[in-house]
């Protein structure tokens, strides 16, 4: 069978079994649909976790990111892994106790204010938004790459499963399938990099082969940083990035992963406290089997990129380089007219332009493994969109229907809470399918974007929140603002009013948009805690409410008020 | 006002679970410092401030720094996250908080 029809076959069963898991797990009830009831065990909800969080871009992207970046892709791979350990040790367990739905629900209860509640759903609807935008257009790429059709049917197609497992099961649906699509896409991402780490250095492995030895006796990252400097390039191993930069793009990033409002919220579905513990750890084992193996795909594929082309003939190149001009992912263009490609730092001089999603996407045919390996590659791209896409959706709806309609019309039944929850997911479905069709142009900034938010209006709130009885909801509020309108402004002026000047000498102290959460993080705690200071402390029953979150004994089941 | 503060008084019987989860909560703080420590060091330590120098010492083909940053500082976190799963269970039944 040729790569479509394998292609077709495997995304279609893929499907279908997401599909029939949504029909099965159909949610009943409001709690069923904001936290899965509450009943999912500490493993499922690890794997369900990984899923969500592994975007199509930490599936195709991160790997090749890696490979152009070298050491400074570091930041990327401790911040998204790091960030788990401030969830599971400042976090999960205490708002497991807590015992509510959503973020804002917390804020709101813990600064008895429903102002700081709805600057709280402010905040979670931008982070989801600017972060699903991104996913649907990655779903439609992926679509678009393997199903050969317009990305635009790509982003339709993807629409109407999402809204088909979102709005029909709610979050017991999504982490089922959840469950499963974590399965499909680390099988999928494991296969070619074990046969890639067996061809280049002998051990199956991708974690030893990535400090494995090449069949010369050299080993791989020593001949890679070899390569490089030959070529002109920095070294693989070392790094471009100032290290106060890199510091504070990594707080950033983990501070920012513990504060994104669809990830904390998949520690309210387990049934307890302990249990909140034991699955942030099951998560993120789940999580560095993908992360620890993905430096290695880095490696591997930029040395067998530069291997096989560097100074090579044209008429002598690999079909895979073929293959994958046609799409444009790799352009060779023979500028001094000698019929041998040149790969070098000099944009005027070099031949070769190598897209860093060819990292993954080409990986079988680089291996020469069989056709329905590239089939299973796109199944488990599109898993990895779809997966977080919904969760991030589910969000959305559940800061619409419960954060804002309830917290102004509580009296309304659950029958009627749940068709309205319903019907913000669709409207969610609908508006994330509209920015997948038409990308605001800056899909690849909103990464940063999200992650800043994040941590410069939740991270602090909820820790202050948990390890302060003294902080107040004037001092929530105004961190939280301060937090947010200072990275906003930031990247906003150096992402979109003046791009041109977003470079280190312009930055404030060096530090990268990417990293700017940390400081909007800082300010946030600061303000918050200044203000606290000058204001009237919180009422007893929030004194109460604290030490209450902080023993785990009395965790009944996700209460509804 | 001296009787108002002795009414404010609570009971023996009702400050000693209150002093329990006081102690609970001194002993998890403990923990957590401890943890995120080790967190600090690989992550932030290791694989970023000292990444020279630990790149002069290669394990296998990996430079050591180079190592923390893509590698161990990804295992350390599991481990710490386990740390702190089987510590917290102990604690809790320790100091009479757990869950069942």
């Amino acid at each position: 069978m040729d790569i479509l029809t394998w292609t077709y076959l495997l995304v279609g069963l893929s499907f279908a079994l997401y599909i029939g898991i949504a029909i099965w797990t159909r949610a009943g009830s409001t709690k069923e649909f904001y936290v899965a009831g509450g009943g999912v065990s500490p493993l499922a909800n690890g794997m369900a976790t990984a899923a969500d969080w592994m975007s199509a871009a930490s599936f195709i992207s991160m790997a090749g990111l890696i490979s152009f970046a070298g050491y400074d892709g570091s930041v990327y791979l401790m911040g998204w892994t790091g960030g788990y350990v401030l969830l599971a040790l400042l976090l999960a367990p205490y708002l497991r106790k807590f015992g509510k739905f959503t973020v804002p629900d917390f804020v709101g209860d813990r600064y008895y204010s429903n102002k700081a509640r709805v600057v709280a759903v402010i905040c979670a609807l931008f982070i989801s938004f600017t972060y699903v935008a991104g996913q649907m257009r990655g779903v439609g790429i992926v679509f678009s790459r393997y199903l050969e059709v317009p990305i635009e049917w790509g982003v339709v197609i993807g629409m109407c499963i999402v809204f088909f497992y979102a709005v029909l099961g709610g979050m017991k649906g999504i982490t089922y399938t959840q469950v499963a699509q974590y399965c499909v896409l680390i099988f999928a991402y494991m296969v070619p990099a074990i046969f890639i780490s067996m061809q280049l250095t002998g051990n199956p492995v991708p974690q030893l082969g990535l400090g494995g030895s090449l069949e010369d006796g050299v080993p791989l990252l020593e001949k890679l940083d070899g390569v490089l400097a030959d070529l002109g390039f920095t070294e693989y191993t070392s790094g471009r990035k100032g290290m106060g930069d890199m510091l504070m793009i990594t707080l950033a990033l983990m501070v920012g992963t513990a504060g994104l409002p669809h990830v904390i919220v998949r520690f309210f579905t387990v049934p307890k406290v302990k249990d909140a513990r034991l699955s942030a750890g099951y998560a993120l084992v789940f999580i560095a089997i993908l992360y620890t193996t993905a430096p290695a795909v880095a490696a591997f594929g930029i040395y067998n990129a530069i291997n096989s082309t560097s100074e090579k003939e044209l008429a002598a190149l690999p079909a895979w380089v073929e293959t994958w001009q046609k799409t444009n992912l790799i352009q060779i263009d023979d500028k001094n007219g000698d019929g041998k490609v040149q790969y070098l730092p000099d944009p005027k001089a070099n031949e070769l332009t190598i897209d860093k999603d060819i990292m993954v996407l080409a990986s079988p045919e680089i291996a020469e493994l069989p056709n329905w390996v590239v089939g299973l590659v796109a199944a488990g791209a599109m898993a990895a969109a779809l997966s977080t896409a919904a969760g991030l959706l589910l969000v959305i709806s559940t800061s619409v229907s419960r954060d804002l309609f309830k917290t102004f019309k509580p009296d309304i039944s659950e029958k009627k809470e749940l068709r309205i929850a319903r019907f913000s997911a669709a409207g969610a479905v609908i508006l994330a399918g509209y920015f997948g069709v038409n990308p605001p142009g800056f899909v690849a900034e909103v990464v940063a974007f999200a992650f800043g938010l994040a941590a410069a209006s939740f991270f602090p709130v909820i820790i202050l929140g948990i390890f302060s009885t003294r902080i107040n909801k004037e001092g929530a509020i105004t961190g939280m603002i301060v937090g947010l309108v200072f990275t906003i402004a930031y990247i906003s002026y150096f992402k979109f009013i003046a791009p041109d000047l977003n470079n280190a000498s312009h930055w404030w102290f060096g530090i990268s948009p990417e990293g700017i959460g940390s400081v909007g993080m800082l300010l946030n705690f600061a303000s918050c805690y200044f203000v606290s200071k000058i204001t009237p402390p919180p009422p007893a029953h929030v004194q109460d409410l604290i030490q209450e979150i902080r023993i785990p004994r009395g965790a009944g089941a996700a209460q509804d008020h | 006002m001296e009787i108002h503060s002795d009414f404010q008084q609570k009971p023996k019987i009702m400050t000693n679970p209150k002093s329990n989860s006081s102690a609970y909560w001194k002993k998890n703080l403990q923990t957590l410092i401890f943890l995120l420590a080790i967190w600090f060091v690989v992550s932030f330590g290791f694989g970023i401030l000292l990444v020279e120098p630990l790149n002069n010492i290669k394990v296998g083909g990996y430079p050591l720094g180079f190592w923390f940053a893509q590698q161990g500082s990804i295992y350390t976190f599991i481990v710490v996250i386990f740390i702190y799963v089987v510590r917290m269970n102990k604690l809790d039944r320790e100091f009479d908080v757990n869950e069942d």
